[in-house]
């Protein structure tokens, strides 16, 4: 099982974001991870994608998982046009598919900026669901997105996610009941776990 | 008591007569074509040269430590100095070859080697998590990061090496040069004929920047990336201290 034992992490000397944290994340799923911003979340999100390294403690079971993310920016490559950049892979088809599944066939061959913010919010979903993963990583996902859009998007995420393990990172708790997700609360600096269901 | 004096400045008619004359002789425009295709060849081998230097000393520590200070040397030293310990080595055709080589490679190198320090780092974790490849990598982000950088040091080393390249054929005359038919009109005291090669260095000089501009916009409308400096849009440059909050 995924998990952090009693893990240390700074960006700065002497201002720890993790000290001693611990959690336990199931093998597969949707867990959503709730707290006030500034807290650690999306901090937490780097260290399971191994963007970060932790100071001190263990960070297990992530190691052998391919990772997907949405960050909390766009992230679009500007010289890219929407297919390319939904494409992480030999084959574009699964990004296409992706694009046009999220309301986005008629951009395919447009630039990061010609698109609204919705859209290049889309872009970069459809850019890590298309990706081959079993660990999704999903920091404020649907930021900006109205709730129709939204909503569409947990359907079809929902429909093919099977088997990884999903972290949700979100501040409308709606979003974790749509998703069906096992809430996570978390408060912080130092991030730590205030509420968990067993 | 000047006036009539065409040994000190002709009277823009008999430029312009001059001019007419050299325009409709083969001569003529095998000059300028061969002084084209010898600083064409310095500033594409300055471009190629510069981009090198700037991966290696981006690259590798020892490469900076060498490269980078005769790098700086190289473009703080005097055209007129290269040109005269260079003649003692290099025959005189080949000399403006290496002449506008040598004053394009620090131009590039500079600006490529600043396009590689402002690489954008959110797009290599992107990268990173997406596990694209190092070829991926070059192609997709690199290079396109580069090109308002690219496009910026071309526009510069075309005019350095433009000007410093005529400036060694003068010192050096290869035979059918701008240069050489400048430093002819002047031994000759063909005032009229000097002005005339001065207009045609400066007319071309002019329609290369041109050229290039016109290339350089294109080139940015295909990647759709804005010139150094400015806000490239939905991806920022956040600073390490910026970022953090962001991150937390």
């Amino acid at each position: 099982m995924p998990s952090f034992e009693q893990v240390d992490f700074a960006y700065a000397a002497g201002r720890l974001v993790l000290e001693g944290f611990s959690l336990e994340l199931p093998d597969r799923g949707v867990v959503c991870l709730v707290g006030p911003s500034g807290c650690g979340k999306t901090t937490l999100l780097r260290l399971a994608a191994g963007l970060e390294s932790p100071h001190a403690g263990r960070i297990s079971g992530f190691q052998g998982r391919r990772a997907a993310m949405v960050f909390q920016e766009d992230r679009l490559l500007p010289w890219e046009t929407t297919r390319q950049n939904a494409t992480t892979t030999p084959s574009s088809d699964r990004a296409t598919e992706w694009l046009v599944a999220l309301g986005l066939g008629d951009s395919l061959d447009r630039r990061p900026g010609e698109l609204s913010g919705g859209m290049a919010r889309r872009v970069a979903i459809a850019r890590a669901l298309a990706a081959p993963h079993d660990l999704l990583l999903l920091d404020e996902p649907f930021s900006g997105l109205d709730e129709d859009t939204w909503r569409g998007a947990v359907q079809r995420i929902l429909a093919t996610e099977e088997g990884g393990l999903t972290l949700l990172v979100t501040h409308v708790l709606d979003q974790a009941l749509a998703m069906g997700a096992t809430v996570v609360r978390l408060q912080g600096l130092p991030l730590r776990v205030v509420g968990q269901p067993s | 008591m000047l006036v009539g004096q065409e040994l000190l400045v002709p009277a823009p008619s008999t430029v312009v007569t001059t001019l007419v004359g050299l325009a409709g002789t083969a001569q003529f425009w095998q000059v300028v074509g061969w002084s084209l295709v010898r600083i064409g060849l310095g500033f594409v081998a300055g471009v190629v040269a510069g981009c090198a230097a700037a991966a290696l000393t981006h690259g590798s520590r020892v490469a900076d430590a060498l490269l980078s200070p005769a790098l700086r040397v190289v473009r703080a030293a005097p055209v007129a100095s290269f040109v005269i310990l260079a003649l003692v080595w290099i025959p005189t055709g080949r000399l403006p070859v290496f002449i506008a080589f040598l004053m394009v490679v620090p131009v590039v190198w500079d600006n490529i080697s600043q396009g590689l320090r402002q690489l954008d780092p959110q797009l290599l974790e992107l990268a990173d998590v997406f596990r694209l490849g190092w070829w991926e990598i070059v192609r997709r982000i690199r290079v396109p990061s580069l090109v308002p950088f690219l496009t910026t040091a071309c526009a510069t080393g075309m005019g350095l090496a433009w000007k410093s390249g005529v400036a060694a054929e003068v010192i050096s005359r290869p035979y059918l040069s701008i240069g050489g038919e400048l430093q002819n009109a002047k031994v000759y005291l063909d005032t009229p004929g000097v002005f005339s090669w001065t207009v045609v260095v400066v007319a071309l000089s002019m329609l290369l920047e041109k050229l290039l501009r016109v290339l350089a916009a294109r080139w940015n409308r295909r990647f759709g990336s804005a010139a150094p400096g400015s806000d490239p849009g939905s991806v920022g440059r956040p600073q390490r201290e910026g970022a953090l909050d962001a991150e937390l």
